[in-house]
């Protein structure tokens, strides 16, 4: 490419920068008050979109002149809904659990009074001396923002507020850079594939533009199927335009023409929010025909899912976007040579794709100053389960365990007991406490038998039966199995009726070894991820937990009172207070009835043990236990 | 206009919008989804007709995703979610509350067509679980009386419709 080429490039993107940057400082011109609120899916569900509503209202009610805006995901998920106020004169502010009423008395308080309502505080977001920062949090001493930076304050379908917080500039660099130093670029950052399997991300791209073929296509995989992952969700409701900028580069990079974002369909905003992304890029030329005044053209659109948790496997996902049934091929070839319509194609997920856009306009040697030897980066995980901070958190690799779920995370709630982590979903392990400084990189999980995943991680504790766990993912895969071959087909199905006979006390001692043996061969001989990964659950449980399957089968006993067959909730009479009817009241079925002398007795006939009675009876009594085997219950005396 | 012809119209009218190639069919089939909440049979009639393929083929297609469903949903979709979350925090309680309460399994719905219930593998709401979707949106920390909360709000709103409607 000329210098004057390169210039011109340059030059169409200072013009758009220079827009962008306006805008930006006057939406933070420290005259008005900026109200930040965090509507991503998670805090919709918290109620945040009445709390937008209320302080709209309230704004207007009262003539505040103030600037509302609806943000992306913050990443703490368990203090939704989330508001941020950058009010001039004082630090920007974060209140969490805010509620309607709240959300007035911020307006009426602190926007018209000069009270900040410390009460609702979650922090302040930078060092001030008026209130304590967030970033004193244990958790911020081992969180490092790359991918999650911008996430919660900036406008996600505002393409601007991207491009003035330094979005974009790695395209404009890319574009100069030429094709191959674009990709020596991401092979020098060391960058792997964020979607499970961890491949270098460089050398995909690197087979993919010297594959034979035209046109070619990129495809960011967003089908993020894991139950209990949910960071790809936040990404593209939080920060599209990251994931199209690395999109762009990517397709420029191996010469693409076209590029699809497969975003599954039980994400209604993420489909919605990509598309207003993708149409704002368009408008610049940053998408298009000759981007940047560049001859580089690469148009691009959503795909939804239809719900099959087989098409987040690639050969799958482009059966299904060729209007056929999602089932997977043996590969090779790889989609790199042979993808979409025959044709090269270049899959990656979202976060690989989002790490694009910084490792070109930051360095490569930035990017891999993070994280370990071979897993270089960050690791942005969906911390869910019973851990108190639930929500996003992004470490650098090589965290171990134990700092992600207890300094992070915050430990375990109620004061119960750590059992097990489970990483990767239906395709990972289950943990134990002695594994818990193992750190976390691509290949130390593999080697202790559970694996990165797409970064889905959910914590157990003393109430979770690990071989209920392994039931539970094993019913997934197994309803989710395409069928097309019989190990997945057939296997997962004899292993999940072994287990569902084990977790009913109908199991016998040689059902372990069975599953072991079967988990095995199934991990040979399936075809695809899917399969060949599906017995994961199952055999890490085994390996660190077989004492709790012994305990099922040998004593009808479920140690974690969890399996509904083996066990009965019982309510003490010598604890029960009599006169208080909470647990009366709390049965959904109208098993619990009055006793003689006011004592409350459950039928066991009537109870579908769904445990609201046990968290209904004030803790002052703790009348009500679970009793494991059901045989502990005494026959009640009418 | 008969409820089919009116049908097969609203689907020619979408089908006008794309092209007949093959890549094009899941989008068609989740844009009639959209219109009707299901798939129905003369539309994949239609659709068969419009992209040269037998009407099995189109089934095959649709079948193999859990999005389409061949019947009409109810007035108030529910969906629970049974994400790794929200199982273990207690999904499947929920769940047989929802069915308790309607007197339907997942994939059915109530015989008065109010409401319908399904379940999913997750939203990816995973920290407000337990999670359940009524009516699109997202309800977080679900438990088995809040079920019951919830179906007393649809047993409202329908007294209310009634009334408006003397």
């Amino acid at each position: 490419m000329t210098d004057k080429a390169k210039g011109r490039i340059w030059q169409a993107f200072e013009e758009i920068r220079g827009q962008a940057l306006k805008r930006w400082e006057a939406l933070k011109d420290g005259k008005r008050p900026h109200l930040l609120v965090g509507t991503a899916t998670c805090g919709r569900a918290a109620g945040a979109l009445d709390v937008v509503k209320t302080l709209h209202d309230e704004l207007e009610r009262h003539k505040v002149e103030a600037k509302l805006t609806q943000v992306g995901c913050m990443g703490y998920c368990y203090a939704e809904p989330l508001v941020i106020i950058e009010k001039p004169g004082y630090p920007p502010i974060c209140y969490g659990y805010v509620t309607p009423g709240i959300a007035s008395r911020l307006v009426q308080d602190f926007l018209l009074g000069d009270d900040p309502c410390l009460e609702f505080a979650l922090g302040a977001l930078e060092e001030n001396e008026l209130i304590p920062s967030i970033f004193d949090q244990p958790r911020f001493k081992y969180e490092t923002r790359v991918l999650l930076k911008n996430c919660g304050y900036i406008d996600p379908e505002d393409i601007y507020q991207y491009i003035a917080n330094g979005g974009y500039g790695g395209l404009a660099k890319a574009l100069a850079m030429g094709r191959e130093g674009v990709i020596e670029e991401v092979k020098r950052s060391g960058l792997r594939g964020r979607g499970g399997a961890g491949f270098p991300t460089g050398e995909k791209w690197q087979i993919c533009r010297q594959a034979a073929g035209e046109p070619k296509y990129v495809i960011c995989n967003a089908d993020e199927g894991d139950p209990g992952a949910f960071m790809d969700r936040a990404i593209l409701e939080s920060e599209p335009q990251s994931v199209i900028e690395g999109m762009i580069i990517a397709g420029y990079a191996v010469g693409a023409a076209k590029g699809y974002i497969y975003v599954r369909m039980e994400y209604p905003l993420a489909v919605e929010r990509a598309r207003t992304a993708l149409k704002q890029a368009q408008d610049l030329g940053l998408l298009g025909d000759d981007i940047l005044g560049s001859d580089f053209s690469f148009h691009a659109e959503v795909m939804r899912g239809s719900g099959a948790f087989v098409c987040g496997e690639e050969t799958a996902m482009i059966r299904s976007m060729e209007g056929r049934r999602g089932m997977p091929r043996h590969r090779p070839p790889y989609p790199a040579t042979h993808g979409l319509w025959g044709k090269p194609t270049l899959i990656n997920n979202v976060k690989t794709l989002a790490s694009v856009p910084q490792i070109i306009h930051r360095g490569a040697p930035w990017f891999a100053s993070l994280g370990t030897e071979q897993s270089r980066g960050t690791a942005v995980f969906a911390l869910a389960g019973k851990v108190l901070n639930t929500g996003l958190v992004e470490v650098p690799m090589g965290t171990s365990l134990r700092q992600l779920i207890f300094e992070v995370g915050g430990g375990i709630p109620k004061g119960k007991r750590f059992k097990a982590v489970q990483i990767g979903g239906p395709s990972g392990g289950c943990l134990p406490e002695s594994l818990l400084d193992t750190a976390i990189d691509f290949d130390s999980l593999t080697d202790v038998g559970a694996m990165m995943g797409s970064g889905g991680m959910v914590v157990m504790d003393e109430d979770n039966c690990m071989v209920d766990a392994a039931r539970y993912f094993l019913e997934f895969t197994q309803r989710e199995s395409c069928g097309k071959c019989t190990m997945c087909r057939l296997g997962t199905r004899q292993m999940l009726d072994v287990l569902e006979d084990i977790t009913k006390g109908k199991g016998k001692i040689e059902d372990i070894d069975l599953l072991i043996e079967l988990g095995q061969d199934v991990k040979k001989g399936a075809l695809c991820g899917l399969g060949k990964t599906a017995p994961n659950p199952i055999l890490t449980t085994i390996r660190y937990f077989r004492d709790e399957y012994e305990v099922h089968i040998k004593e009808g006993r479920c140690p974690a009172h969890y399996c509904k067959e083996l066990t009965a909730y019982y309510i003490i009479p010598e604890k029960c207070e009599r006169s208080c009817d909470a647990c009366v009241g709390s049965c959904s079925v109208e098993a619990i009835s009055t006793g003689k002398r006011g004592i409350k007795i459950i039928d066991q006939e009537k109870c579908v043990k769904c445990g609201t009675c046990l968290e209904a009876c004030p803790p002052q009594y703790d009348a009500i236990i679970r009793l494991s085997p059901k045989s502990l219950v005494p026959p009640s005396k009418k | 206009m008969t409820d089919e012809e009116e049908r097969i119209r609203q689907t020619r009218e979408i089908l006008r919008g794309h092209g007949g190639e093959r890549g094009k069919l899941i989008p068609i089939l989740q844009e009639i989804q959209a219109r009707f909440g299901y798939l129905p049979r003369e539309a994949i009639k239609e659709i068969a007709k419009f992209m040269r393929i037998t009407e099995i083929e189109v089934l095959g297609v649709a079948t193999f995703y859990n999005q389409f469903r061949l019947n009409p949903p109810g007035k108030h979709p529910v969906k629970v979610c049974l994400g790794t979350a929200c199982h273990m925090k207690g999904g499947v309680n929920i769940l047989e509350a929802w069915e308790r309460r309607l007197g339907i399994k997942p994939g059915q719905t109530t015989p008065d067509r109010q409401v319908s219930l399904e379940r999913v593998a997750c939203v990816g709401c995973c920290a407000m679980a337990p999670v359940s979707v009524v009516d699109e949106e997202v309800q977080g920390r679900v438990s088995p009386t809040r079920v019951d909360g919830i179906l007393l709000s649809f047993e409202l709103e329908k007294e209310k419709g009634e009334e408006n409607s003397k």
